[in-house]
């Protein structure tokens, strides 16, 4: 069945997966000359037809797709259609690539050079490897990898060229642009870019899915995007973006092909190039516009050690069978496929169900390291002991630190994790070099390790307690990155947990309703698959049982004696997330008496979090991020509780429900009952 | 069980058709005698098959040698021997001629059940005179069509719920006669003509209790009248297509309509499936060729009053009949539009670089309403097969030839053997005309990449229409079993529709566990204005499946499912019978469902016609 196919299986400890080879090794044993001149010669499509890329410009441009928007476009605006025709094509100009072996050839030699100095490995499944070869021979294919680096799409084209794939054309937001010899560079790579918002723009649309369409069927080449859109600068997924998926779907629904194979790629990095630049970006400083010197400048992160990149290329995903039983093709027969139709609701769907269940299959291959664990767990310490700690410099002992580390690898492999930790080595040698790795985030002194909050006079000197905060917050956020890496493991097992704690009541309907309505308010902020309530609960139930924290009894769900520790460690993991929502929940009571616009809202709750912060009354600093606020915003927005006013020519405001966010408030703190929701029978 | 009134050529019957024929005449219109077709008796399992396609005379058979040859003399082809028919077969589908799956060679007429009868219909029925039979090969001989399934089991020897008794009229009246017995008697009947459906139409339905009666309409097989002033013959439903044409022919008038089954299949047959012939571009489909329609059903017979060429009297009521599947009634006498025998004929080719070009050289010709007689697009995989039934070339200089136009295709012309197809063209009328309207359809040809391939070729495309179904039981005979399957598409889905119908038979096969990579492929028979009528070929070796119809019955539902979801129809010409009937609600909407039953409550509301095709 199609939904086994990606989603997880009963038990996770089951999954199998395969093994990685270092491609790396071989790099620093032969000549990158030789590498980059090397004769490549990949499989293709068997149905290609050969074409050039300005082959490709012009299907795009002769096609009656395009046609039909044009004459649209021009009866509506009174514009002479060559006037639309040399828009449409000017549109295409700014976004073809010009996908060419030369600068591949470049990039692959300086990239060799690069990857050698920055990282340790880079390993890929070569299984995955030899899977994709042979859907790319089969079936036009569509390249899903995860996005946490700008170095995502060159490593992507860096190791197909190596294995000989072929190279794929990525879409690549417009920002690149602004680098002018990389962003050409780029487009001879393979890059095509399109602008990050076009809302009403059907010749742009039409041109823009048209061209990927066309890439797609003809197989020209695997097309590869982000499915969340843009680079998660927390390590979470991101809800995905739903724009390009259903480009791609669309020909297999309409019958123009026999099939498109999904491949979702997981990138996981060992330490991330752009850390404390994501962390400092949350905190609201803005990103930095790409710019080829801002590269240069950027050099400095050359001469740092980033531990090893795993790059697993998961099961091809068929959109065939995902589609079996819950799209009816036959709807596409009575409209010329031509005209553009806003997909219809059962596709929608499909589309977004789709969507969830891929970056869920991204997620279950994304390599843990062991810093991912010891981050978790220092960042819990640091918290719990924030108030004695706070003048004492703070940390763990080492040992302590090792000893949850070993309790926590068992957990993660228990709830199926993808863990790689050498088990050959005693745990404190891998307890230090990962933590010699991270040298920006923790130091070890007198055999405790604790995050480097700069306490005391060194840095402290001269800073405002607002700027020393958000110093910290940087660290924070940091740490909190790797451990949100590690969050898809426990999501579910956490939701289970706060909801024993927070039901009032160890009955399963109880417990569900609360699991359910934690879930929901939570489902920007995690991937949690839209209507899989009663299996994410199964799934966690499960968990929990196998690893004898709870136990069933009859209708009943109980905590044993042992399971404490489990319950603490995963409450824990979720708690800054619940006190981050009724933080944002507050403020917006508070903040409703003025008209907000939502602009104003990110630096205004910032503000007021950091008041919160600074006076004590709360202790999580990474609430601070402006991607949890954003999300907790959107959650409050998808149920209701705060909707925004859009008038002409003002900034949209937000009208919040005063009384519906306090009671959702008052839920999350566990001082209201869940209301039962409708459609949430266990 | 004997036969009730002794066999032999029917004799030409006049009984109250006289009266029809003497009022044409009154009017001035040449009446011609009645014409008889004599080729066949009661007993037509004499000279066909019982078990497998066409007449027992003409089979394929690999002989002592391993040559595949063609027996008996009735073909062009018969007598022939394949040379590379072998390593066709034993290439593509993985099968040997060491390994072989025989027939049952003689019905076992104790494996067919004994027949429920209706005493009192039986009695009447002797009563009006109309020859009947209950013998076990008479009856089985009419309760199947030719679908592999069906085919499959009689090999096996295993014979399901068959006709409990075959009636044979004559004409018009005694069909009144045997429907009026059948109502008073609440006798199910099934009426039978060719016996070539490939839709189960003709399998009895297992919860059917009643007596079920075989009405054989063979006999009913004369051209009553031909009247050469409106270009119109009145032929008795039950004539065999290539019966009509001969027997017109004589008198230098066709019909035109060439079903690929014309040899058996039967005029009634045609009007109850909306059958289509290989000509239509010239003659039309049979709903443009039949001016008038007489048929019998419980409720009385329906037909209309004149024989004007188009009417506007509400919705035409010939359509109630064309494609009603004998769910209503028995078709008895048809009106059909007759042409002169052309003048002309040719054959021709066209080799185009790949199965797309070809397409949009169809696409065009169809645009350009310059469609020849016939135009039909091979893929690369017929093409193959085609190849491969190439008699044996008698001298060095045709097999020179033969290697030389090849070189220049494939080496010259830079064709991919492995992706060319063929068009096969008949071109018909005056002589001058043909050769201009070649030209025309060539020089489109040639803007679509399309080379001229020459006469031979498309001859023997056609001949091959004839024989192709021969050539399953040849399969049979070495665990391979085959199928077609039809449908229309719209224009713009034609290469759709012809790769992932295609791509999707090779996926079920492979997933239903068949061991060897199946045949797959198809070909573009007719062209319209506004679409095309594809025809697929699937076939596999089944060693190895422990129930190879079931998985055939699988794949080819999964093939319907794929044709329907990218827009193709249900069925161009086959019909619909029992085999696709539980598509038929979103096919024809809800509403359309009920109309139809609504038509068949009125009609025949004990279901006398209870085959239960269609609904």
């Amino acid at each position: 069945m199609a939904s086994e196919a990606v989603c997880s299986h009963r038990d996770p400890m089951l999954k199998k997966r395969d093994d990685f080879e270092d491609i790396l090794e071989e790099r620093r044993n032969s000549s990158d000359l030789r590498y980059a001149l090397k004769c490549y010669t990949p499989v293709l499509y068997k149905q290609l037809t050969p074409c050039t890329a300005s082959d490709l410009k012009n299907m795009v441009l002769c096609s009656t797709q395009v046609h039909f928007v044009i004459a649209q476009v021009s009866k509506e605006t009174g514009a002479a259609p060559e006037e639309v025709q040399a828009e449409a094509s000017s549109i295409l100009e700014e976004m073809a690539h010009r996908l060419q072996l030369g600068p591949i050839r470049f990039f692959a030699f300086v990239l060799c050079k690069v990857f050698k100095t920055l990282f340790r490995s880079v390993c890929v499944n070569e299984e995955g490897i030899q899977r994709l070869q042979q859907s790319i021979h089969e079936h036009p294919v569509v390249l899903l990898p995860s996005h946490r680096s700008y170095m995502d799409f060159l490593l992507m084209s860096y190791i197909l060229y190596t294995y000989d794939l072929a190279l794929p054309v990525i879409a690549a937001g417009m920002d690149f642009m602004g680098m002018k010899i990389l962003g050409e560079m780029l487009r001879m790579s393979g890059a095509f870019f399109i602008r990050r918002s076009f809302g009403g723009d059907k010749l742009y649309w039409a041109v823009f899915s048209e061209y990927v369409r066309t890439m797609l069927k003809t197989g020209f080449a695997p097309v590869e995007f982000f499915l969340e859109g843009t680079r998660s600068r927390t390590s979470k997924s991101l809800t995905p973006k739903l724009g390009l998926l259903n480009i791609v779907m669309e020909p297999f629904l309409k019958g123009e092909v026999f099939d498109v194979a999904l491949v979702p790629v997981s990138i996981s990095y060992e330490r991330i190039l752009e850390e404390s630049l994501y962390a400092r970006e949350l905190l609201g400083v803005p990103k930095p516009k790409e710019s080829t010197s801002g590269l240069f400048k950027a050099r400095k992160v050359l001469s740092e050690n980033y531990g090893s990149i795993h790059v697993y290329f998961g099961q091809p995903v068929s959109v065939r069978s995902l589609a079996e039983g819950r799209v009816q093709r036959g709807q596409f027969n009575l409209i010329p496929r031509h005209i553009p139709r806003r997909p219809s609701e059962d596709v929608q769907g499909f589309v977004n169900d789709s969507a969830y269940q891929l970056l869920r299959a991204q997620e279950e291959n994304m390599v843990l390291k062991p810093w991912v664990l010891l981050s978790s767990l220092l960042l819990q310490n640091h918290h719990q002991n924030q108030n004695q700690n706070q003048r004492r410099g703070g940390g763990m002992m080492m040992e302590e630190l090792s000893e949850g580390a070993v309790w926590l690898r068992e957990l993660c492999r228990q709830y199926g994790a993808f863990l790689h930790w050498p088990d050959h080595v005693p745990p404190a040698e891998v307890v230090s070099s990962s933590l010699d790795l991270h040298r920006g985030l923790v130091t070890i002194s007198d055999g405790r390790v604790h995050l480097n909050l700069g306490h005391g006079a060194q840095k402290g000197a001269g800073l405002t307690a607002e700027e020393e905060l958000l110093s910290q917050a940087v660290i924070i956020l940091s740490c909190a990155s790797y451990r949100n890496q590690a969050l898809h493991v426990f999501v579910r097992p956490a939701l289970l947990a706060t909801a024993l704690q927070a039901a009032g009541s160890a009955h399963k309907q109880d417990v569900f309703n609360t699991f359910n309505f934690l879930r929901n308010m939570f489902a920007n902020e995690f991937i949690l698959c839209p209507g899989a309530a009663v299996q994410d609960f199964e799934e966690a139930c499960f968990l929990l049982m196998k690893t004898g924290v709870v136990l069933m009894e009859q209708e009943e769900v109980l905590v044993t004696e042992n399971g404490h520790r489990t319950i603490t460690f995963l409450t824990s993991i979720l708690d800054p997330f619940l006190q981050g929502y009724q933080v944002v929940c507050r403020f917006l009571c508070e903040a409703s008496t003025e008209s907000l616009t939502e602009a104003q809202f990110v630096p205004a709750v910032r503000t007021f979090i950091v008041r919160l912060l600074l006076s004590g009354r709360l202790r999580y600093s990474e609430v601070l991020s402006s991607d949890l606020q954003k999300n907790a915003l959107a959650a409050l927005q998808r149920l209701g509780a705060v909707h925004k006013l859009k008038r002409e020519a003002e900034p949209a405001t937000l009208k919040v429900n005063t009384v519906m966010v306090n009671s959702l408030e008052d839920t999350l703190g566990g001082k209201l009952p869940t209301v039962k929701p409708v459609a949430s029978r266990l | 069980m004997t036969i009730c009134i002794p066999l032999g050529v029917p004799v030409p019957h006049f009984g109250n058709l006289g009266a029809k024929s003497f009022t044409n005449n009154l009017s001035g219109h040449f009446c011609t005698q009645h014409y008889e077709s004599p080729c066949l008796s009661f007993n037509r399992h004499e000279v066909m098959k019982w078990n497998g396609w066409g007449y027992s005379d003409s089979r394929f058979l690999f002989n002592k040698k391993g040559q595949a040859e063609f027996t008996g003399k009735r073909y062009k082809l018969s007598g022939m021997i394949l040379p590379a028919l072998k390593d066709w077969f034993e290439g593509t589908f993985g099968a040997s001629l060491q390994h072989k799956s025989p027939a049952t060679p003689l019905l076992n007429t104790s494996a067919v059940q004994a027949p429920t009868l209706n005493q009192d219909f039986v009695e009447e029925l002797k009563s009006i005179g109309v020859p009947f039979s209950h013998e076990a090969e008479d009856r089985a001989f009419r309760g199947h069509g030719h679908c592999l399934h069906e085919i499959f089991a009689l090999r096996e020897g295993k014979i399901g719920r068959v006709p409990d008794m075959v009636v044979w009229p004559n004409c018009h009246n005694d069909v009144e006669k045997i429907v009026a017995l059948a109502c008073k008697h609440n006798v199910c009947l099934i009426p039978y003509g060719g016996g070539t459906s490939v839709s189960s139409a003709l399998e009895c339905p297992p919860e059917e209790t009643r007596s079920i009666v075989s009405l054989d309409t063979s006999q009913m097989n004369r051209i009553l009248w031909i009247d050469e002033k409106n270009l119109t013959a009145h032929v008795e439903a039950g004539i065999i297509g290539q019966d009509l044409e001969r027997l017109l022919n004589e008198s230098g008038y066709c019909t035109g309509h060439e079903p690929d089954s014309m040899e058996f299949s039967s005029l009634g047959g045609w009007v109850s499936t909306r059958a289509s012939g290989m000509k239509k571009n010239i003659y039309g489909n049979i709903e443009d060729l039949v001016v008038h329609i007489k048929m019998v059903t419980p409720q009385g017979v329906i037909e209309k009053s004149c024989q004007g060429p188009r009417m506007s009297t509400g919705p035409d009521i010939h359509h109630f009949i064309l494609g009603s599947e004998g769910t209503l009634g028995v078709v008895t006498e048809v009106t059909m539009k007759i042409r002169p025998v052309p003048e002309y004929q040719k054959y021709g080719s066209v080799v185009f670089p790949n199965f797309e070009q070809g397409v949009a050289c169809l696409r065009e010709v169809a645009k350009q309403r310059c469609a020849p007689a016939s135009i039909r697009l091979m893929d690369n995989e017929q093409f193959m097969f085609g190849h491969a039934l190439k008699p044996q070339v008698s001298s060095i200089f045709t097999s020179f030839l033969d290697g030389l136009k090849k070189f220049y295709i494939t080496k010259f012309k830079g064709f991919d053997p492995s992706r060319l197809c063929v068009a096969t063209l008949l071109f018909e009328g005056n002589r001058e005309k043909v050769l201009q309207h070649e030209k025309q359809v060539y020089d489109i040809a040639a803007k679509f990449g399309g080379l001229a391939a020459g006469e031979d070729n498309g001859q023997r495309g056609y001949m091959l229409t004839f024989v192709i179904a021969y050539l399953r039981d040849l399969g049979m005979d070495y665990y391979v079993i085959a199928e077609s399957f039809e449908t229309s598409v719209p224009w713009d889905r034609v290469l759709d529709v012809c790769r992932n119908v295609k791509a999707r038979v090779v996926r079920e096969c492979k997933d239903k566990g068949v061991q060897f990579s199946p045949l797959s492929s198809c070909r573009v028979t007719q062209t319209y204005d506004a679409g095309a009528c594809v025809y697929f070929y699937f076939a596999f070796n089944y060693r190895g499946l422990s129930d190879p119809v079931h998985v055939y019955e699988q794949v080819e539902h999964a093939a319907r499912e794929e044709i329907l979801a990218n827009g193709g129809s249900l069925s161009h010409h086959h019909g619909v019978g029992k085999l696709r009937k539980e598509w038929m609600r979103e096919t024809v909407s809800e509403v359309g469902v009920g109309m139809l039953q609504s038509v068949k409550d009125y009609v025949d509301p004990k279901n006398i016609f209870g085959n239960r095709n269609l609904l």
